[in-house]
């Protein structure tokens, strides 16, 4: 994305630290959605902006062989995950898409809840990291 | 979800792993994978047979969207079962038959078992399920893979207009055909097909009752092919073999004759019914038989004989209508009784005869009727099984066609007797026009057995020399000869187990109690005059067949340039030019004006609709007081707005927009909702970034060249679309008619969806379909987006060549 030569070793450095913890910030708004603010959409748009964020300081290639994915599968993933679990609540007879949830006795996390939205929101986290990848690099590959 | 459901779903789920299989299992041809499901499924359904026999259904539901009524309900009855088996048991053999017909070295086998698994479950489907919007959804999957299996050599420019033309032709029958579901969803208030049934009195009153019976129909004839309809059907020829004596001959042409069977309970009274569906029948039968014979491609004559029986067996189903006026003796039911037995037989002999003419075609490299010739002595299997398919076809005993045709001989015949509906001016046309498309479908017989393996052999015409099929490939054909045989020494083994069944299905209000049609075929019934016709037939079709070369010439006064692929094409040219002028119009290219458009749309329809209703309202009650900090940021907004609009480069610009949305952010944050406040944040981030890449691409912001009216339209436009979010904004919260629906979401959220946050618990849970449609469309987008910038980038390389 950066074509010609500026000193950009500050931004670099720095996304090499920050983008990790953006990273794991998103995951844990990710999984901690169903109950405090958060989600798979908020997930997933900030695990994009930390690597938007890798883009701007390093430049596509770099990207692309730390993230060798094709991102478009990745949306694909996500929606086929998130309509699986709709067709899945079939399975127990319910209509599409009925979630439930369970408190499980996890070890070393304690007493959980485990619920099918998670899953749902997974696919839906996939879809955004997915598709907004998806634009920003096609576009920016056009260059 | 019962093992009846995941019987229709099987082949869906099974060609999931078809690709894989295709892929990292190339040793063994996939086609023996894909075969044992058939065979499971045949077996799994032949033993309900019993049930059916004792008059008994099986219907079993599966909730899909209760609160619309549409659920996956599957019944099973005779007609049904009859499919099902037919579905099963033919698509059993045909799978055998393309693994030795499709080489694994040559062909890409994954997508084609794939569409032929997906045509399956989706034939199940229209035959198996109750409810009219799944049933419609099958319907079209139909259309679908019969489409993908056309086109499967996309290469060859036949193929893909062929494809098109069954889609374009099948679909808008389909959809004229959910017209008619529609309209009987109005009446009755029910999409089950039973429920239908039980109200044909409301239905028959209605003053939609003839709207709906010929949208319904129209999805009937473009399906099974009838005139006029009937021109994809030869198009279609340029599928594979094994797919065409599938689905072009024994199973989705005739899903037109399922619904037609299948809603004869309900419009079967009508004399518009009876009229429509009888001579449509008819005429097609002549028609189709009549045309078979100018034919020199053999899939050709199959094409248009498929066309011609098709017509028949629907004509008897408009004449069995006329039990439900006489009441259920034979004399008035053997019209439904010799459509489902013929049904039963096309399907042996026609699918026997494909296979035949595929083995021709893989063996000699030709189709063509007149470079072949003589091959009686090199393929004397292929001989034999032609020889029994095109004799059962032409109706001669000793074979099963023989009886199913005296059998509509019988029915047409008995027309001539009715008090009904007028039939007595016309009634002689029946027996008439039976028997014309019956000397043609021998004429035709004969031209495809004799021209192909009598005469002499051309050895130099030939791709390459003719030999005998593999043993694989002879078998499903043998097999099925083996049953036109068979039938017609024991046909009442059909009788009882499947022709009465599905009677009951066809007049499930005639009998009462425990009563039960009582089906009896017979090879004999002493000298009759449905026997003399065959006779006729015999002799008139001989000698016609032996002086074709004299009135060959008949063909030629039928104007060229007139014909229904004419009008397709025209048509077609016509509508592609039309909309392309139309469009024209107004795709400029520019990305301002379209802007214009969506906007100048949003202001009339949204704009126009609040004020035509009176939906504009103020009212100052229940809110809550502004304090410092909103009146901060709304400055921060504006200001930063008036900055995006009159800045002078491109990038100050973008900056002060992001600088708008943040503020909405902190907005969010004051207002308390942290939800909002984290999406938007991360969104304005991203979008900035998005900005900026695409920035990169734009001209240079040039303010000199835009003249006055672009600035004023722009300004009102803006001004329109501000304005009219505003108001829309304060009118929403200025009147409630009901309580906010968010009471409930906050306290239903734990208990119901099992999380704490409820905007999050809305989103995947409460309100989950339309997140589940909102991704899809943004991957649709993303795709959009990747296929236009990917194919551009292509193209420009391409020339850069």
């Amino acid at each position: 994305m950066n074509e010609q030569k500026t000193n950009d070793l500050i931004l670099q450095t720095a996304t090499k630290l920050v983008s990790f913890i953006i990273l794991l910030f998103s995951f844990y708004l990710f999984l901690s959605g169903h109950n405090a603010p958060g989600g798979g959409f908020v997930g997933g748009l900030i695990t994009s902006s930390s690597i938007v964020l890798l883009l701007l300081a390093y430049d596509l290639k770099t990207v692309r062989s730390l993230l060798p994915v094709n991102f478009i599968y990745v949306a694909g993933a996500g929606l086929l995950l998130a309509v699986l679990t709709g067709v899945g609540s079939f399975v127990f007879g319910a209509p599409f898409l009925t979630h439930t949830f369970g408190y499980f006795q996890l070890p070393i996390l304690g007493k959980t809840e485990l619920a099918t939205a998670t899953i749902f929101d997974l696919g839906v986290y996939l879809v955004v990291v997915g598709i907004t990848m998806t634009i920003i690099q096609t576009i920016g590959e056009e260059e | 979800m019962q093992l009846l459901h995941l019987a229709i779903l099987s082949p869906f789920l099974f060609a999931f792993i078809i690709p894989f299989l295709a892929k990292y299992a190339k040793r063994v041809h996939t086609g023996w994978f894909v075969l044992i499901l058939p065979v499971l499924l045949f077996i799994y359904f032949l033993p309900m047979i019993r049930m059916t026999q004792s008059g008994e259904t099986l219907r079993s539901v599966l909730e899909w969207i209760p609160s619309l009524g549409i659920n996956f309900t599957v019944y099973i009855d005779g007609l049904g079962l009859l499919f099902a088996l037919l579905i099963t048991g033919i698509g059993s053999l045909v799978t055998l038959y393309s693994i030795f017909y499709l080489s694994k070295e040559k062909e890409q086998l994954g997508p084609f078992y794939v569409y032929l698994l997906m045509f399956m479950g989706a034939m199940l489907g229209v035959v198996l399920v109750d409810n009219v919007m799944v049933l419609y959804m099958f319907w079209e999957l139909t259309s679908l893979s019969s489409f993908l299996l056309i086109g499967y050599w996309y290469k060859r420019e036949k193929s893909r207009y062929g494809a098109a033309k069954s889609l374009l032709i099948t679909v808008s029958g389909g959809l004229c055909m959910l017209g008619g579901f529609i309209l009987l969803y109005l009446i009755t208030d029910s999409f089950s097909i039973r429920e239908m049934v039980h109200q044909v009195q409301l239905i028959a009153g209605h003053e939609l009752f003839i709207p709906a019976m010929i949208l319904i129909l129209l999805g009937a004839f473009t399906k099974s092919a009838q005139f006029p309809f009937y021109i994809w059907l030869p198009d279609a020829m340029e599928a594979p073999t094994p797919v065409s004596a599938y689905l072009h001959s024994a199973t989705m042409v005739k899903a037109g004759i399922y619904v037609i069977a299948r809603f004869s309970p309900i419009f079967a009274f009508s004399a518009q019914w009876f009229w429509i569906v009888s001579l449509v029948g008819l005429f097609t039968m002549v028609w189709g038989s009549f045309h078979a014979v100018k034919q020199t491609d053999l899939k050709s004559i199959l094409a248009f004989s498929t066309v011609s029986q098709l017509g028949m067996i629907i004509s008897m189903l408009g004449v069995s209508a006329a039990a439900l006026h006489y009441g259920h003796t034979e004399y008035y039911t053997v019209a439904a009784m010799a459509a489902i037995f013929h049904l039963i037989n096309h399907a042996t002999f026609k699918g026997s005869l494909f296979m035949a003419v595929g083995i021709i075609d893989h063996e000699t490299g030709t189709r063509d009727i007149r470079k072949l010739g003589g091959l009686m002595a090199i393929m004397p299997i292929t001989f034999t099984i032609s020889l029994i398919g095109t004799f059962s076809m032409a109706g001669l005993p000793p074979f099963n066609g023989f009886l199913s045709k005296e059998m509509f001989f019988t029915s047409m015949l008995r027309v001539t007797h009715f008090d009904l509906f007028n039939v007595q001016t016309w009634g002689v046309l029946f027996p008439l026009f039976a028997w014309i498309g019956s000397v043609f479908t021998f004429i035709y017989s004969m031209k495809l057995l004799f021209k192909t393996f009598r005469g002499n052999y051309q050895p130099e015409q030939l791709e390459k020399p003719a030999h005998e099929a593999p043993v694989g490939m002879l078998v499903p054909p043998v097999i099925l000869v083996a049953l036109a045989v068979s039938l017609f020494f024991f046909p009442n083994i059909l009788s009882y187990s499947l022709i009465e069944p599905a009677m009951n299905s066809i007049y499930p209000t005639l009998l009462a109690g425990h009563e039960k049609f009582h089906v009896h075929i017979s090879q004999w019934h002493g000298v009759t005059t449905e026997l003399l016709m065959t006779a006729g037939i015999v002799v008139i079709g001989t000698i016609g067949y032996l002086s074709l070369n004299k009135w060959k010439g008949i063909y030629k006064l039928f104007p060229s340039k007139l014909t229904l692929n004419r009008l397709y094409d025209k048509l077609l040219t016509l509508m592609e030019k039309g909309s392309y002028r139309v469009t024209k119009q107004y795709m400029t290219g520019f990305l301002r004006d379209y802007l214009l458009y969506i906007f100048a749309g949003f202001i009339i329809l949204i704009g126009g609709a609040f004020a035509i209703k009176g939906g504009f309202s103020f009212k100052t009650e229940g809110m809550a007081k502004i304090g410092v900090y909103e009146i901060i940021l709304t400055l921060v907004m504006i200001s930063a707005t008036v900055a995006t609009v009159f800045a002078r480069s491109r990038l100050t610009a973008i900056i002060a927009l992001g600088v708008v949305g943040y503020t909405l952010a902190l907005f969010f944050v004051i207002f308390r909702a942290p939800d909002l406040a984290l999406t938007q944040l991360v969104i304005e981030t991203i979008s900035v970034a998005l900005f900026l890449l695409c920035f990169y691409h734009l001209p240079k912001l040039r303010l000199k060249t835009k003249t006055r009216t672009f600035r004023m339209t722009n300004f009102i436009i803006s001004l329109g679309v501000g304005v009219i979010v505003t108001l829309l904004g304060i009118a929403s919260s200025s009147q409630r008619t009901k309580d906010s629906i968010a009471s409930f979401f906050v306290k239903h959220s734990h208990d119901l969806g099992g999380g704490d946050n409820v905007v999050n618990v809305i989103l995947v849970d409460f309100r989950g379909f339309d997140t589940m449609f909102e991704i899809t469309v943004l991957t649709i987008a993303a795709l959009g987006i990747y296929s236009m910038i990917k194919t551009k980038v292509k193209e420009e390389g391409k020339s850069g060549e």
